[in-house]
């Protein structure tokens, strides 16, 4: 056994552990990162600087990396230069009792490299439902304790976006937004008069910069982000946090390290430090830190944690309230509607955008929007854009014509809806299976219930009712059926909470029986809110856990 | 080793570089890709080897059943010229070409129509969608048919400008 002593050990390296690194080394303390994969170095490890034709499969995925990745393959940016960022399935299987797609990256940079980007402020609507209709336990914060920590984290960030001044979406500290598109201009206008202001379309608010921060960016508009991106136009560890972290001189940085299990002291009651399986030998290594930030993303953070039994935690750490592995939820998305529009003839649109237009919640915010069907809510992200004609029938110089021709403007929107809390909705270890470093098996056991079903069917009916009173002719409505996991927003399943009895961490995100173990990534959720793009709240939740954690650790507390 | 066994060695690293189809195939596919695509004041297809593209995909991409359906289908497009003229494709007229694929892009229209979920696709959809695919990823479909910019720097959504030639 080597024994390694630190001030704090981050577990993980996506975007809340890129987060937890930055800050901890900023404010001086000597860190150990931990991430179970492969190190992904900024530019230097990307592949997005390949025009299509320099690609063996032109961007195609083959057989090999569906028989590689059967999950992972199916993942809507899954693509010949991404896939690398994704994880070879066979590495860790996970038992599905019911239909659960589970998307991982496992590198130095996590799913940073390959998230949505988009970045939306979470408001008193999202903090006091859980309050107001009874499910799950109350938020132990409000907007205002975390309204200082999204300023500062945005503006490091870079989200580009439109201030709007909507109670139940709050402004931000945005960088100019991306612009609209002629048709999406013209559907805003309508929409916002046909519907007297209660629905409206913004822009879509997007870790994309439009302005550049340091040595990042501005965007290129080259439609490649999922690759990585050597202009550092979007935000992701690899970009942005883990250099400020390095540039400090107070980061280690362990790739192909699985953190098995979090030691704990009965006698001093604290964590004092983690057990890690190196990837690649299989040796067993312990670190020792004062402080611990479990960043490992929802579902391994809640693996470590049932798996770090011992005498004084018979069911993993800090789960005296039994919590722990409940309450996950996804978000249902995937209905919406689609449509054409007839004029703008002459226009066309150049560059490729990396994100298009938001509809704010307009169900459910108050008294005057509650629908008698379902609650919570539910937003849309969508677009309009123009193409050339694809595909048409027969052959020759006559089809060449017809794809020389510019198809019809179009704009679809899709719901991301909220998912309630849902006690059953759990992960456990398998009792018996074990992956190739001998953790358990994770049985994923989660599903969309009536509320889910009944909040969607009226987002996909309410999509078309938008897309008509904007101006679109044969407006269609769809639901891609898609499966809980699907939605990559996986949270909740060591939640925050007031009382110690129902929930797992504290207001600072303190383990309530571990207070040297924060955990801020999604597992921290009480809700999944319906506000897409949860990343910014766990940046923000994350910078602000450590400001505490290290006041704490000054006071002597920790 | 030089002389015969030199050309031996570099016939096989030449017949290596095919994955699935042979050179006789590749041909045929590019000839195929010409007269679904054909060069007019761009250039087509077959300038852009949409066949070794097709080789690449269906060896690579493929399952093994719709390689069979790709595989099958340039036998039974060879049996459809023979029917339909008495030849060989690669002797047809470019006219006799296009009236042949015309044809069988008809045949193809109808088995999409009617067919069931679980029935692979027409030989001749393959087809059409790999040529059309090759042709706008290669250099030249990119370039000289669309306008390649790997880097636009701005989002204009108002622009006059086509985004192709």
């Amino acid at each position: 056994m080597h024994k390694n002593q630190f001030d704090a050990i981050v577990v993980g390296t996506g975007i809340s552990g890129g987060w937890a690194a930055k800050e901890l080394c900023e404010k001086g303390l000597k860190t150990l990162v931990l991430e179970r994969g492969r190190d992904v170095k900024h530019i230097v490890d990307y592949e997005d600087m390949k025009a299509p034709w320099e690609l063996p499969h032109r961007g195609r995925k083959t057989q090999e990396d569906i028989r590689r990745s059967p999950i992972q393959s199916g993942v809507y940016n899954f693509h010949e230069t991404s896939k690398n960022f994704f994880v070879n399935d066979h590495d860790q299987p996970y038992e599905q009792v019911k239909p659960f797609e589970w998307a991982r990256g496992y590198q130095v940079g996590g799913r940073s490299l390959i998230w949505g980007r988009q970045c939306y402020r979470r408001s008193d609507v999202d903090f006091e439902a859980n309050a107001r209709d009874g499910y799950g336990v109350d938020w132990p914060i409000r907007y205002k304790d975390i309204a200082p920590w999204y300023d500062y984290v945005e503006s490091f960030v870079g989200v580009s976006g439109s201030k709007e001044g909507l109670p139940h979406l709050p402004d931000g500290n945005f960088q100019p937004p991306m612009p609209m598109n002629c048709l999406e201009k013209y559907v805003a206008e309508r929409v916002k008069k046909g519907f007297n202001g209660e629905r409206l379309i913004i822009h879509g608010r997007t870790a994309n910069l439009t302005q550049q921060i340091g040595t990042r960016g501005p965007c290129q508009y080259r439609g490649k982000c999922e690759s990585g991106c050597s202009y550092g136009g979007y935000f992701s560890s690899n970009a942005a946090t883990l250099p400020a972290a390095a540039a400090t001189g107070n980061m280690t940085l362990r790739p192909f390290s699985v953190v098995s299990e979090v030691l704990y002291d009965k006698e001093k009651r604290k964590a004092i430090g983690v057990r890690v399986i190196d990837a690649e030998t299989l040796e067993v290594f312990e670190y020792y830190a004062k402080v611990i930030f479990l960043n490992a993303s929802t579902l391994n953070t809640t693996l470590i944690l049932l798996n770090s039994k011992s005498d004084a935690f018979p069911n993993g750490l800090g789960n005296g309230s039994g919590q722990i592995g409940h309450n996950l939820m996804d978000m249902p998305y995937g209905m919406g509607a689609t449509g054409t529009f007839e004029g703008f003839k002459d226009k066309f649109t150049f560059g490729s955008r990396p994100t298009g237009i938001f509809v704010p919640r307009f169900r459910n915010i108050n008294e005057k929007t509650k629908s008698p069907h379902f609650l919570r809510g539910y937003t849309y992200q969508g677009g309009a854009g123009r193409g050339r004609i694809s595909w048409a029938d027969g052959v020759g110089t006559q089809l060449k014509e017809k794809l020389s021709e510019a198809g019809a403007w179009s704009m679809s929107i899709t719901a991301w809806g909220e998912h309630l809390p849902y006690y059953d909705n759990k992960v456990t270890l398998d009792p018996v299976k074990k992956d190739k470093f001998g953790m358990p098996v994770l049985r994923i056991d989660c599903e969309f219930r009536e509320n889910e079903k009944k909040l969607g069917e009226d987002a996909m009916n309410s999509a078309a009712e938008i897309l008509e009173m904007g101006g679109l002719k044969n407006v269609k409505t769809y639901d891609r059926g898609k499966i809980p996991g699907s939605c990559i927003h996986e949270t909740g399943t060591a939640r925050m909470g007031k009382d110690p009895k129902t929930s797992v961490l504290n207001k600072w995100n303190q383990m309530h029986e571990v207070p040297n173990v924060f955990i801020t990534d999604g597992s921290a959720m009480a809700s999944s809110s319906c506000i897409p793009g949860p990343s910014i709240t766990y940046m923000a939740l994350t910078a602000r856990a450590v400001d505490y954690a290290v006041s704490e650790m000054k006071k002597g507390n920790i | 080793m030089i002389g015969a066994q030199a050309f031996l060695d570099s016939a096989c690293t030449r017949s290596n570089t095919h994955k699935i189809l042979n050179s006789d195939q590749i041909f045929l596919l590019n000839e195929i890709g010409e007269t679904i695509f054909p060069e007019t004041d761009t250039p087509g297809a077959r300038a852009a080897d949409v066949g070794s593209f097709m080789d690449v995909i269906v060896a690579d991409c493929y399952t093994p059943e719709d390689q069979k359906v790709f595989l099958n289908g340039l036998e039974k497009l060879q049996d459809a010229a023979k029917k339909s003229f008495g030849k060989d494709f690669l002797k047809l007229s470019p006219q006799q070409r296009e009236e042949l694929l015309t044809a069988i892009d008809q045949e193809h229209i109808q088995y999409t129509k009617n067919k069931g979920q679980n029935d692979p696709a027409h030989y001749f959809r393959m087809m059409k969608e790999l040529t059309l695919a090759g042709y706008f990823t290669s250099e030249i479909g990119a370039t000289q048919f669309n306008k390649y910019n790997p880097a636009p720097g701005r989002y204009d959504g108002c622009t006059t400008e086509k985004p192709w030639h």
